[in-house]
């Protein structure tokens, strides 16, 4: 009877995820194994060429310098994103919904739009320098857009607010007393936030990282529009192989060892905090 | 009773919507958006009484991949550059033409017949085409630019204020041309020199773009981008200042043809479609609304001569046109392409 209605509860649940996501990894995978065809498409005959073409050392640099652009932009977003969290976990609840839906407001326009407003600000022309130049602060306009700064803004902004939901969670559900019996004790407000409420909200920190290192690692339309195509990410690697090279099978290669590295790392990860959870239940 | 009166209901229901599909022979177009006037379906319509649906498509690529996904399936007619239909045509995705079916033809100048990529017109209508070359501001660029060299070693007054075109083939070509190479080459050391010139070039590069470099020079933010010769004309609608030049080196002749499908149902319903879009008064229409040149010579003697005083590259001549070399498909050399961009837009 129980496991009757687990399967009636969890099987949508999965037949989503196995047709959209499971069954399309997997053609994926068995796809990297195959040979282009002359005029794109995929020859069916087995190889791991693509392999061998995808452990050259340029694509192990465009994966670093990716992971690098998406780990500044993870930062950044903590530092923005956890002290907004805080304040809308400790503003009245009345008020903290309105905040929230503040927070994810940007994210009902479309994310090219959002994008094209960024380079209206940014741009040598744009908004920014003009203002600057115009109050006699910069005599030429700053080098703002078609860099990584524009790219680390870009999706900071789009991010961030993924940041805030994650931490704002985990805030949310801690239990005031912990706080005030810290403050009672005699710790100072910087050692209770050291103390006590950060290493309590480390799931929501880990959680809120993870959300935005990996939307952002992936991310290929803020380097082409904000980066003007001179950064290329691994999201670009992949766009390109499939859509400008025609080359389904290299491409599929480079996305499975991205996935596998993915998976590795959100592994280690729930390993890390499994461990944690257990050694303070046996504290 | 009633049962039988609803089974016949039911069969005629269905042999309508049957002689709906193959009587009238509805074809699936796929398109760029905007690349063709909007009455144009109704109004072929009405003229042959065979319906017909337009889908868009972004990018040359996008179709390709849809089509090779399905092998064409739902697709009547295809637009997409010559190298794309050559590449389907290799993979029996496009369909050979009866001529008889498109007596228009005749229209077109006796050049658009002789495409590299389909000598004859076998499988592939020409819709439009044109160069490649250096679209500026004359206003802030006070010496015409005469040599893609010019873009490649910009001088102080532009650095920082120029673009490329992003997609493989246009963003090798310069270099290409410059160095007197085929803009087809797959050979290693030719492509390793132009790869050399190109990293430099980045340096100096303000984005490489596809999509808004003309409006960069109307605002001022470049003086000089790589741009094809219709684009560059939506620049020059805007500023009358912003002025387009082959350089010395050459161009590429681009095309974007029509091509059926094999996988087509309807290929006589097809045919008769690219034969309406041959049409002096149709075709006429793209040059004037889109500003880009078509190979229909009856459409091209129909234009309003201001335009091409406003637009004078709508006026090189086919002849002119045809010295230049046509992109083709790379075959097995797009995997070295592909690295080799790569590592241009990668590097540091």
């Amino acid at each position: 009877m129980v496991v009757s209605r687990r399967i009636v509860l969890t099987g949508p649940g999965i037949a989503w995820i196995m047709a959209l996501l499971v069954i399309p990894c997997a053609l994926l995978l068995v796809n990297s194994f195959f040979e282009r065809g002359i005029y794109g498409g995929i020859d069916y005959i087995f190889t791991f060429e693509n392999y061998a073409r995808a452990i050259d050392p340029l694509y192990g640099e465009i994966f670093w310098n990716s992971a690098r652009v998406a780990g500044i932009t993870t930062l950044i977003s903590l530092a923005l994103g956890y002290p907004a969290a805080y304040c809308i976990a400790l503003s009245p609840k009345r008020r903290q919904m309105a905040l929230l839906i503040l927070v994810m407001l940007p994210l009902w326009s479309n994310y090219l739009i959002r994008t094209y407003a960024w380079m209206v600000l940014l741009n040598g022309e744009g908004l920014i320098n003009r203002s600057l130049i115009g109050l006699g602060l910069i005599e030429a306009p700053l080098p703002l857009l078609y860099n990584d700064f524009a790219i680390i803004t870009g999706l900071t902004y789009a991010y961030v607010p993924f940041m805030i939901l994650a931490l704002f969670s985990s805030i949310s559900k801690l239990a005031p007393e912990l706080r005030e019996a810290s403050t009672d004790l005699g710790a100072s407000p910087l050692m209770t936030f050291w103390r006590v409420t950060f290493p309590l909200t480390l799931p929501g920190i880990a959680a809120g990282c993870v959300f935005v290192f990996v939307l952002s690692i992936g991310n290929f339309v803020t380097p082409d529009l904000l980066g003007g195509g001179k950064r290329t990410m691994i999201g670009n690697l992949i766009y390109d192989q499939f859509l400008t090279a025609r080359d389904w099978p290299f491409g599929s290669a480079i996305a499975a060892i991205v996935i596998f590295i993915m998976m590795a790392l959100l592994t280690l990860q729930a390993v890390l905090i499994n461990r944690r959870d257990r050694d303070e239940k046996t504290v | 009773m009633i049962k039988k009166t609803l089974g016949l209901g039911v069969c005629a229901i269905l042999a309508t919507l049957s002689s709906a599909a193959f009587a009238e022979g509805k074809i699936v177009i796929s398109n760029w958006d905007g690349y063709m006037p909007k009455e144009l379906l109704e109004n072929f319509t009405k003229e042959t009484g065979i319906a017909a649906e337009m889908t868009v498509h972004a990018t040359n690529e996008e179709i390709m991949g849809k089509v090779v996904a399905s092998g064409g399936k739902g697709y009547d007619v295809l637009f997409v550059s010559g190298q794309f239909g050559e590449a389907l045509h290799k993979l029996g995705l496009a369909a050979d033409l009866d001529h008889g079916n498109i007596p228009n033809l005749a229209n077109l100048y006796p050049e658009a017949m002789k495409l590299s990529h389909d000598e004859g017109l076998k499988y592939s209508v020409p819709y439009a085409w044109g160069t490649t070359g250096l679209c500026y501001r004359s206003d802030v660029v006070t010496t015409a630019p005469s040599s893609w060299n010019d873009l490649l070693k910009p001088s102080d007054a532009v650095k920082g204020k120029t673009t490329m075109l992003a997609t493989d083939r246009w963003l090798m070509m310069p270099a290409l041309l410059a160095l007197g190479y085929s803009i087809n080459t797959v050979k290693e050391d030719e492509i390793a020199a132009a790869k050399a010139q190109l990293i430099e070039t980045k340096k100096t590069l303000l984005t490489y773009d596809d999509t808004t470099f003309y409006q960069k020079l109307v605002s001022g933010e470049a003086s000089m981008v790589e741009a094809w010769d219709g684009w560059c004309n939506y620049g020059i609608a805007e500023n009358a200042q912003i002025k387009y030049v082959i350089p010395k080196e050459g161009s590429d002749m681009w095309v974007d043809t029509m091509v059926v499908t094999s996988a087509s149902e309807n290929k006589a319903a097809a045919e008769a479609f690219i034969n309406y879009v041959l049409k002096p008064d149709v075709h006429r229409w793209v040059a004037e609304n889109i500003l880009y040149k078509v190979p229909n010579k009856a459409a091209m003697d129909a234009l309003d001569p201001k335009l091409i005083e406003q637009y004078p590259n709508l006026g090189l001549s086919p002849s002119e046109l045809l010295k230049f070399e046509q992109l083709r498909d790379l075959g097995e050399g797009q995997k070295l392409w592909s690295k080799t961009v790569t590592e241009i837009t990668s590097a540091n």
